[in-house]
C-alpha cells in the first residue's frame, strides 16, 4: 500500500497548484453579469455633524446609478448594525461622522471607475466638532461626548482576580517592578483587502453574498438576523468565502461596506460589487491593540509573587472587538503567563473616542498579545531589579513540567508544558552565553548590542462550549466527511482558511486516522450551502476544533468501517484490529480488508441491518483551549548614528504539540515572526489632536519587506495537548503573540547600562534615536 | 474622457482594445482581458502584487497606464509556464514559498527576471531584489527558498 503521509509528514500543499499559476479565486476576479461596482464617499473630519449631502452632485457623473445615504438606510432601519459585543455601529451616519474617514454615502456605478469618480464628486456639507483622541482625556468629567446615545465615553469595567489578596501580596513582596506601557493601534494588512459581491435575486427571495470573511457561516446568521424584519431568511441566504488573500483577525468582522453592498444589491436588482482601497482598508476597517497598561510585578526572595494589570483600551467610537460574548476583554488573563505566581488581578476599562471601531485580533487570540507583553517586559524588569541574568530568573519560576494540568491564579487549566526546556534549547541554539560575552567586550568598546528573551504561553482554540460563545452560538467547529465507492473522500470543513494550508493539514489528519492518501481527499470550506455549520478560522481555532473533528468524523467512519469489514472477512467484530488503512483478523494478518475495499462494499456489499455509505459528521467541543508556548531570543545591533535597530539573530523555539504538517508549521511561524517584529519596530496608526490619521497607507504604514526581517531560526519541543485528538495545539499566531517583547527586551537590553528600563514600541530609528540622545549615548560628527 | 486604440502582447498573444486615457494597465489586464493572476494589493506603488513583466523588466501594473503599454510585450503569471511549470513556479511550490497566494504571482515576476539578470544571486542580493514585493505570510525565509531553488533548476535546464 502506498505511504499514507498523515501526521509529521512535510507533504507539499495541495493549494498551491492553482495559486502559482494565478488561478486562485479570490474576491476580485469574481465577476456575475451585469454587475454593478460601488464606491464609498468618507468623512475628512473626525467629528462632525452631516448638514446635508448634495446626491445630485454625484448623479450627474456619467454612469453613477444610485446613491444610497444614512437616511435611504434608516428608511430600512439599517443604519445601524449590532456589534459583537453587544455595542451598535453605524453603516452609514444620518446625521454625525465619528472618525475621519468613516462612510458618509455609497455610490453605485456600471463601472469601478465611474463609482470612484462618483465618490469624488459628492458633495457633503459638515459642521465639524470637537474632537476627543486620547481616552484618558475622553474619560475626565466634561470631555467630548463621543456617543449621542451614551451617558459617557466609559464603555465598560473588567476585571478578574483576586484584588485584595494581590495588593496585600504586592505590599509584602521585597521586589516590585512598576511600568506603563503602551501597544498602539495596528493594523493587520493582509496584502488582498476586504470586499464582496452581493447578488440579490427578486424572484426567488435569494441572496448570494461573496465575502472576504474567515467565518462565512456566523456572517450568514448575522445577516439573517440584522434583515429578518425585511423578509430574508437564513435558507435564502447564501455565504461564499472565496480564496482569501490573507486574513489575520481583519477579516472577521462585518464591515459597512459589505451591508451596502448588499442594500445596493437590492435596491438596483444587479449584482454590486465593493472592493476597498489599501487606504480605506487601514483607515477605517478593525484595528488591533491600543492598550494603555499599567503593569506591576513583585517577588518575594527572588520568587515571583503577585501581577496586577491595569489598563485603558481605546475602542473608537464603538466597540466593535470580535470576542467571544463573555470577554470583552478576550483572553487578557492569561497574562500570568509561563510563571507560576498565585496572586494577580487584571482590569481594563473600554472607552469611547473619535476613531474607527474594532478591537481585533492582529494575528492572535484575542488580546493575547497585550498580556505576552505585559508579563514578558516585566519579568525582564523585575529579574534585573533582582540583579539576575533574564534567562536564569525565567528559568526558576516557569511553572514545572510536573504542575502541568496548572491551574493559573486567573482561573485557566493549562493544558501542557515543558517551558524550561524551551528556554534551553533556544540558549542552546544562538549560544546565550557567548553572546552575553560578546556584548560585554562591545560595550566596553561603546557599540551597543542586546539580548532580548520572551518565553510566552498562549491560550488558543476557542473553545468550550460552556463558556465561548458568539452572538450565543457555541463555539464548535465541524468536519463533514463522506468516502466515495472507489475509497476516494470528501471532506467539508466550518473553518476557513486564508493561506494556512487546510487543504492540505485537514487532508493529512484524516490520512493519519483513515490510511487514506492526502491526495485523494478533496478538501472544501467557506460555501454556507455545502459546508457543515462552523464558527471560523481565527484565534488559532482551526486545529484544535476542526481538526480535532476531522479526527472524531474518521473515527466514526472507522467504526462504520469495522462492522463493514467483519462483514466482508466472515468475522467477529471484536476480532478485527486497525491499522492504519486495513482491519486485518487477530493473528491473521493476511485475512484484512483495506480502507478501499471497505469504502467499495458500503456502496456494493453492506452488511444486513447497516446503512448503505460511509460519511461522518463531527460538531466538536472542546473539553478545555489548548496552551502552545515557546521561547524566543532576538539580538540585536543600533547604531548610535541613527537609532537603527537591526535584529542580528532570531531564534524561535516553538511548542504547538504534535506538528501536522512540518514544512508548513515553520511557515507559519516565519510569518507570525514576521508579524510580530513589525509593531516592535515599524507598524502604527495614530492620530492628531483632531483626529487625522498617519499610518493610513502603505507609504506611511511601514509592513517588513525582506530588507527588515531576519533569517528566521527555527526550533522545536513537542509537549502533545493531553485533550486534543491527534495532541496537536495550534501554532498560527504564537510567532506574533510571542516575538514583540523580545524585540523590546533586547532593545532595553542594549541600552540597560545607559539608565533605559523600557522603551514603547514601535521602536523606529527616530524614537530611539531621541533616546539615545536624552542620555548622551548618540553618536555625533 | 479621451480614448485611444492600443495594442498589447500579453503572453504571447496581442490583444487590440479601445480603451480610456486614464485606465491603468492591472485593469486592463484583469478586467478587460479576464486575467485575474495579476492582483492588487495598495494604492500607494508599495506592495509589488501588481507586478508584470513590461518588456522583460519587472513593472507595477496600477502605476502603468494601458495606453503607455501600447506596442509592449506583457508576460503574466499566466505566461509564466508555458504548459509546464517555469523554475520560479516549482521553487515556490517545493520550498513553501507561498502561503495565500495573494503576493505570488508578483513576487514569482520579480523572482524570474532577478534570476535572469542574476542566475546565481546570494542570498542578499534575494532580498534586495525582492524587497518591492510585500508579503504579510510567509515571513519571506521561504521565498528566499524559493528563488535559490529556482535559480538549481534553471541551472540544471541549461547544463542539460
Ligand atoms: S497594487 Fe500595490 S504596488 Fe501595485
Ligand atoms: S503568501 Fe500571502 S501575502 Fe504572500
Amino acid at each position: 500500500m502506498a505511504e499514507c503521509r498523515g501526521l509529521g509528514h512535510s507533504v507539499q500543499r495541495k493549494e498551491d497548484a492553482r495559486f502559482i499559476r494565478g488561478q486562485g479565486r479570490y474576491i476580485d476576479d469574481v465577476k456575475l453579469p451585469g454587475m454593478l461596482y460601488l464606491d464609498i464617499a468618507r468623512s475628512p473630519y473626525a467629528h462632525a455633524k452631516i448638514t446635508r449631502i448634495h446626491e445630485e452632485t454625484a448623479m450627474a457623473v456619467d454612469g453613477v446609478a444610485a446613491v444610497i445615504t444614512g437616511k435611504t438606510l434608516e428608511g430600512f432601519k439599517l443604519a445601524w448594525m449590532p456589534t459583537l459585543m453587544s455595542d451598535q455601529q453605524m453603516v452609514l451616519p444620518v446625521d454625525t461622522v465619528k472618525y475621519q474617514a468613516q462612510e458618509v454615502a455609497a455610490i453605485v456605478a456600471t463601472s469601478r471607475y465611474a463609482a470612484a469618480d462618483g465618490a469624488a464628486a459628492l458633495e457633503v456639507d459638515y459642521d465639524p466638532l470637537p474632537v476627543v483622541v486620547d481616552p484618558h482625556e475622553a474619560l475626565k468629567p466634561g470631555a467630548t461626548k463621543v456617543r449621542d446615545d451614551k451617558d459617557s465615553n466609559h464603555i465598560f469595567h473588567w476585571e478578574h482576580g483576586d484584588a485584595d489578596g494581590t495588593e496585600a501580596a504586592l505590599a509584602g513582596c521585597d521586589t516590585v517592578v512598576e511600568q506603563k506601557m503602551h501597544l498602539p493601534r495596528i493594523h493587520v494588512a493582509s496584502i488582498e483587502t476586504c470586499g464582496c459581491v452581493a447578488s440579490w435575486n427578486p424572484v426567488e427571495g435569494h441572496l448570494t453574498l461573496y465575502l472576504t470573511t474567515q467565518a462565512p457561516h456566523a456572517i450568514r446568521t448575522v445577516v439573517a438576523l440584522v434583515t429578518a424584519h425585511l423578509g430574508l431568511a437564513e435558507h435564502k441566504i447564501r455565504v461564499i468565502s472565496p480564496d482569501i488573500g490573507g486574513g489575520f483577525g481583519g477579516k472577521v468582522p462585518v464591515y459597512p461596506g459589505y451591508v451596502l453592498a448588499t442594500a445596493a444589491s437590492v435596491v438596483t436588482g444587479k449584482p454590486v460589487k465593493w472592493i476597498e482601497d489599501r487606504s480605506e482598508n487601514l483607515q477605517a476597517d478593525s484595528f488591533a491593540r491600543d492598550y494603555h497598561i499599567t503593569a506591576k510585578l513583585g517577588s518575594k526572595k527572588g520568587k515571583v509573587t503577585a501581577l496586577k494589570l491595569d489598563t485603558v483600551a481605546d475602542h473608537g467610537y464603538s466597540d466593535a472587538a470580535a470576542n467571544p460574548s463573555k470577554f470583552p476583554a478576550g483572553l487578557y488573563h492569561i497574562a500570568t503567563g509561563s510563571y507560576d505566581l498565585a496572586n494577580a488581578h487584571v482590569s481594563v476599562d473600554g472607552v469611547y473616542t473619535n476613531k474607527p471601531p474594532g478591537g481585533i485580533a492582529y494575528r492572535c487570540s484575542f488580546r493575547v498579545t497585550e498580556a505576552v507583553h505585559a508579563i514578558e517586559r516585566m519579568v525582564d524588569l523585575l529579574a534585573r531589579e533582582n540583579g539576575e541574568d533574564p534567562a536564569d530568573f525565567r528559568l526558576r519560576n516557569f511553572i514545572k513540567p510536573e504542575q502541568f494540568p496548572y491551574q493559573s491564579a486567573l482561573g485557566w487549566e493549562y493544558d501542557s508544558g515543558n517551558y524550561g526546556a524551551a528556554l534551553e534549547k533556544a540558549m542552546d541554539m544562538i549560544g546565550y552565553q557567548d553572546l552575553r560575552a560578546e556584548q560585554a567586550e562591545k560595550r566596553a568598546r561603546g557599540e551597543l548590542m542586546g539580548i532580548g528573551i520572551s518565553s510566552f504561553t498562549e491560550i488558543v482554540g476557542a473553545g468550550p462550549s460552556k463558556t465561548f460563545d458568539i452572538l450565543g452560538i457555541k463555539m464548535f467547529d465541524s468536519a463533514e466527511i463522506r468516502i466515495h465507492p472507489t475509497g476516494k473522500a470528501i471532506a467539508r470543513f466550518g473553518t476557513k482558511s486564508q493561506g494556512q494550508g487546510h487543504e492540505t493539514t485537514y487532508a493529512q489528519i484524516i490520512a493519519e486516522e483513515l490510511g487514506i492518501p492526502p491526495e485523494d481527499i478533496q478538501v472544501e470550506e467557506g460555501d454556507t450551502d455545502t459546508a457543515p455549520y462552523g464558527l471560523g478560522t481565527y484565534a488559532s481555532r482551526s486545529t484544535p476544533t476542526a481538526g480535532a473533528a476531522a479526527s472524531i468524523a474518521s473515527r466514526k467512519i472507522r467504526e462504520k468501517g469495522r462492522k463493514i469489514a467483519a462483514h466482508l472477512l466472515e468475522a467477529d467484530e471484536a476480532d478485527l484490529v486497525w491499522e492504519q488503512g486495513k482491519f486485518y483478523v487477530k493473528g491473521s494478518p493476511d485475512r484484512a480488508k483495506t480502507i478501499q475495499d471497505i469504502a467499495f462494499a458500503a456502496y456494493t456489499n453492506h452488511p444486513q441491518g447497516l446503512e448503505a455509505g460511509l460519511e461522518a459528521i463531527s460538531y466538536y467541543d472542546p473539553p478545555n483551549l489548548t496552551f502552545p508556548f515557546g521561547s524566543y531570543i532576538c539580538c540585536v545591533d543600533i547604531d548610535r548614528g541613527t537609532g537603527q535597530v537591526k535584529i542580528r539573530r532570531f531564534v524561535a523555539v516553538d511548542d504547538c504539540g504534535v506538528r501536522i504538517n512540518p514544512m508548513i508549521v515553520d511557515g507559519q511561524i516565519h510569518g507570525g515572526l514576521t508579524m510580530g517584529i513589525a509593531p516592535a519596530l515599524l507598524e502604527e496608526i495614530s492620530y492628531d489632536a483632531d483626529g487625522n490619521i498617519t499610518g493610513g497607507n502603505f507609504m506611511e504604514y511601514l509592513v517588513p519587506t525582506a530588507m527588515e526581517t531576519p533569517h528566521w531560526e527555527l526550533g522545536e519541543t513537542v509537549t502533545p495537548s493531553p485533550h486534543h485528538p491527534i495532541g496537536a495545539k495550534g501554532v498560527g499566531e504564537s510567532a506574533t503573540v510571542g516575538a514583540p517583547p523580545a524585540v523590546v527586551n533586547a532593545v532595553v537590553d542594549a541600552l540597560w547600562h545607559l539608565g533605559v528600563r523600557h522603551m514603547e514600541i514601535p521602536m523606529t530609528p527616530a524614537r530611539v534615536w531621541d533616546v539615545l540622545n536624552e542620555h548622551g549615548a548618540a553618536a555625533t560628527r | 474622457m479621451s480614448s485611444h486604440q492600443i495594442s498589447v502582447t500579453i503572453n504571447g498573444e496581442e490583444h487590440t482594445r479601445e480603451v480610456e486615457a486614464r485606465l491603468l494597465l492591472v485593469h486592463f489586464i484583469r478586467e478587460e482581458l479576464g486575467l485575474t493572476g495579476t492582483h492588487i494589493g495598495c494604492d500607494t506603488t508599495s506592495c509589488g502584487a501588481c507586478t508584470v513583466l513590461l518588456n522583460g523588466v519587472p513593472a507595477k501594473s496600477c502605476t502603468v497606464f494601458a495606453v503607455a503599454a501600447d506596442g509592449a510585450e506583457v508576460t503574466t503569471v499566466e505566461g509564466l509556464g508555458n504548459g509546464g511549470l517555469h523554475p520560479v513556479q516549482q521553487g515556490f511550490t517545493e520550498k513553501h514559498g507561498l502561503q495565500c497566494g495573494f503576493c505570488t504571482p508578483g513576487m514569482m515576476l520579480t523572482s524570474k527576471a532577478l534570476l535572469e539578470e542574476n542566475p546565481d544571486p546570494s542570498e542578499a542580493e534575494i532580498r534586495w531584489g525582492i524587497s518591492g514585493n510585500l508579503c504579510r505570510c510567509t515571513g519571506y525565509v521561504n521565498i528566499v527558498r524559493a528563488v535559490q531553488r529556482a535559480s538549481e533548476l534553471m541551472k540544471e535546464n541549461s547544463d542539460g
